[in-house]
């Protein structure tokens, strides 16, 4: 920054070999970070620094007694709890492959010359801007066991389909498949913009070399793509972890707690009045996420070799 | 033969895309058009008879004009969120990006920590509490805000560092100081990264569920996403009427997808190419 020119006009009259030892005013002040800074650390840092020690209380808002670990053991000794613990890696899991998986194929095809291709783009892409809640209650009714339009479809090609939302064993899986159909557009435009970014010489020596579309595909796309498949991982992990809004509005968790996961959980623990417990649902939300985040960013980031 | 080929897995694209894409959205649009009776049966079907302007006027008068506040709240609580990120992140992304320091290294890490770490619920709910804003409107905005700073400040460094230094160094010259230079030279720079920070935020905020939820409880206070559970009960859901209520909600995300396609896709695919 110092070595930048203006110092001169900056402060005027002076000669610049005093200026350089006097302080001088950055024309990109400090102030700037102020009002921001304290919104930040008012409603994101105290109340993530305040939930460490709330979650180690029995806690009604206005007063908190400390328990120590008592909140984290029932966590992790009720059978609800640890099931929603297992169904959140189950969910993120599930859900980030999907959409690594078909976000590529859907983005390598709809970057190439294919028909009607804007419209394929758009159609894609909308549900990621529709409400959550919306696309949730819509696919309530449609994977409906009886009635639902899913299951009749498949009744009519001679599947019996099973009975989704209401099948415990289904359930978890029926609404990660919904989040994907809703969020895959957003893995598509990402591996779009990556697959766009890829310099066309390199598709043109490989067809000199007489590679064909698998060959480009395996050898140019894959390796070259490889920013976008970080972006896509970590962002859908993030997403797919905390997700709350879709599973709530198709299952309420079940049936059971069949398809609870830790956002579901701390939401029915903070109905419940058990603030404590449900603040320990946060931290060890937390700590799930920054423990795979972190560590996953800088092993995927660090490869990058390309 | 490759031409032929194309066309050939293009037709089976936009087949595949009608079953997967297109029903829902019909069925929501054929359900909202139904009475009440024939909604029930759930089924893909033509309606026999059109009922979607009745539902509308029924959906909107429902719990006291619930709706129409609801969309209200929604529209100041998106309005006033969206512009705070907008201008706090600017300036932020601005100093971040433009000064060096040794305080560069923290505010880095705050802003990933911002888009990875959850939002602990219940302390928030404790240090509203302890504002006075809980159950207010404006806290709410400011939660939304405070969630939604760090994307937006990543978006805008990154559009920050391709505009020349030079162009800083003639407003200083000219005299500027960092309130002019910023609002009067830089931001006015910023506006297709403002445009794409709008919308995609608007999007966000307004499709938004989990906060008001937690931190806006109350029906005088509803946002549009939750009047969606006005229409469901257990016993008696009345079809038509819910899927009025999610066509009337998603109209306002349709427009800004007409409108804005360009920048809602460069916004949220930006940072895939980099890394």
């Amino acid at each position: 920054m110092a070595t930048i020119a203006p110092t001169k006009p900056l402060t005027g009259r002076r000669s610049a070999p005093l200026l350089k030892r006097k302080k001088m005013k950055s024309p990109y002040s400090f102030w700037f970070y102020l009002v921001p800074a304290i919104l930040y650390a008012v409603l994101f840092l105290v109340p993530t620094f305040a939930s460490f020690f709330f979650s180690l209380t029995r806690w009604t808002i206005f007063d908190a007694t400390f328990i120590g670990f008592g909140n984290f053991v029932q966590f992790f000794q009720e059978p609800n709890l640890v099931q929603g613990l297992v169904n959140t890696f189950i969910y993120a899991t599930v859900t980030s492959a999907l959409k690594v998986v078909l976000g590529m194929l859907l983005g390598v095809l709809l970057t190439s010359q294919i028909i009607a291709r804007g419209y394929l783009r758009s159609v894609v892409f909308f549900p990621v801007l529709v409400s959550t809640i919306g696309v949730g209650i819509t696919f309530a009714v449609l994977m409906n066991p009886t009635k639902g339009l899913i299951n009749e479809a498949l009744a009519t090609i001679g599947i019996q389909g099973p009975a989704w939302l209401t099948d415990p064993a289904w359930a978890l899986l029926s609404v990660a498949l919904v989040d994907v159909w809703k969020g895959v557009g957003l893995a598509t435009v990402i591996y779009i913009a990556g697959i766009v970014s890829i310099p066309t010489e390199y598709f043109e020596a490989a067809k000199v070399d007489g590679a064909g579309a698998w060959k480009n595909f395996t050898q140019i796309i894959l390796p070259l793509a490889r920013p976008a498949t970080v972006t896509v991982i970590i962002l859908s992990l993030i997403g797919g972890l905390r997700s709350f809004d879709l599973i709530w509005s198709m299952t309420r968790g079940g049936p059971g707690f069949t398809s609870d996961v830790i956002a579901s959980v701390i939401y029915k623990q903070y109905q419940a009045g058990f603030y404590g417990l449900s603040t320990a649902g946060n931290v060890i939300l937390f700590l799930i996420v920054t423990l795979i985040i972190l560590p996953l960013s800088a092993f995927l980031n660090r490869k990058e070799v390309y | 033969m490759h031409a032929v080929r194309k066309s050939w897995l293009g037709i089976v694209a936009i087949i595949i895309s009608i079953f997967v894409f297109l029903v829902p959205f019909s069925f929501i649009i054929l359900t909202a058009m139904k009475g009440k009776n024939e909604a029930g049966f759930l089924s893909f079907s033509w309606p026999t008879e059109f009922h979607l302007w009745d539902n509308i006027v029924e959906v909107i008068q429902t719990r006291n004009f619930m709706l129409v506040t609801a969309l209200i709240n929604s529209t100041v609580l998106t309005v006033a969120s969206v512009a705070i990120m907008v201008l706090l992140a600017a300036m932020v992304a601005f100093v971040l990006q433009r000064r060096a320091s040794k305080w560069n290294g923290l505010i880095n890490f705050l802003v990933l920590s911002g888009l990875i770490i959850p939002p602990a619920v219940v302390p928030t709910i404790w240090v509203l509490q302890g504002l006075g804003l809980f159950k207010t409107l404006g806290g709410l905005i400011l939660v939304e805000a405070a969630f939604g700073l760090s994307f937006c400040i990543l978006l805008f460094r990154a559009f920050i560092s391709t505009i020349p230094r030079e162009v800083d160094e003639a407003a200083i010259i000219d005299g500027a100081g960092s309130i002019r230079l910023f609002f009067q030279v830089v931001f006015p720079l910023l506006r297709s990264v403002i445009i794409t920070v709008i919308v995609v935020q608007s999007v966000a905020v307004f499709n938004d569920f989990t906060n008001p939820l937690y931190f806006l409880p109350g029906d005088e206070n509803a946002t549009v996403q939750l009047t969606l559970f006005n229409f469901q009960s257990q016993f008696d859901t009345s079809w038509n009427l819910l899927f009025t209520n999610i066509l009337l909600i998603t109209i306002p995300p349709l427009v800004m997808f007409i409108f804005f396609n360009r920048q809602i896709v460069a916004g949220m695919s930006s940072g895939a190419v980099k890394g």
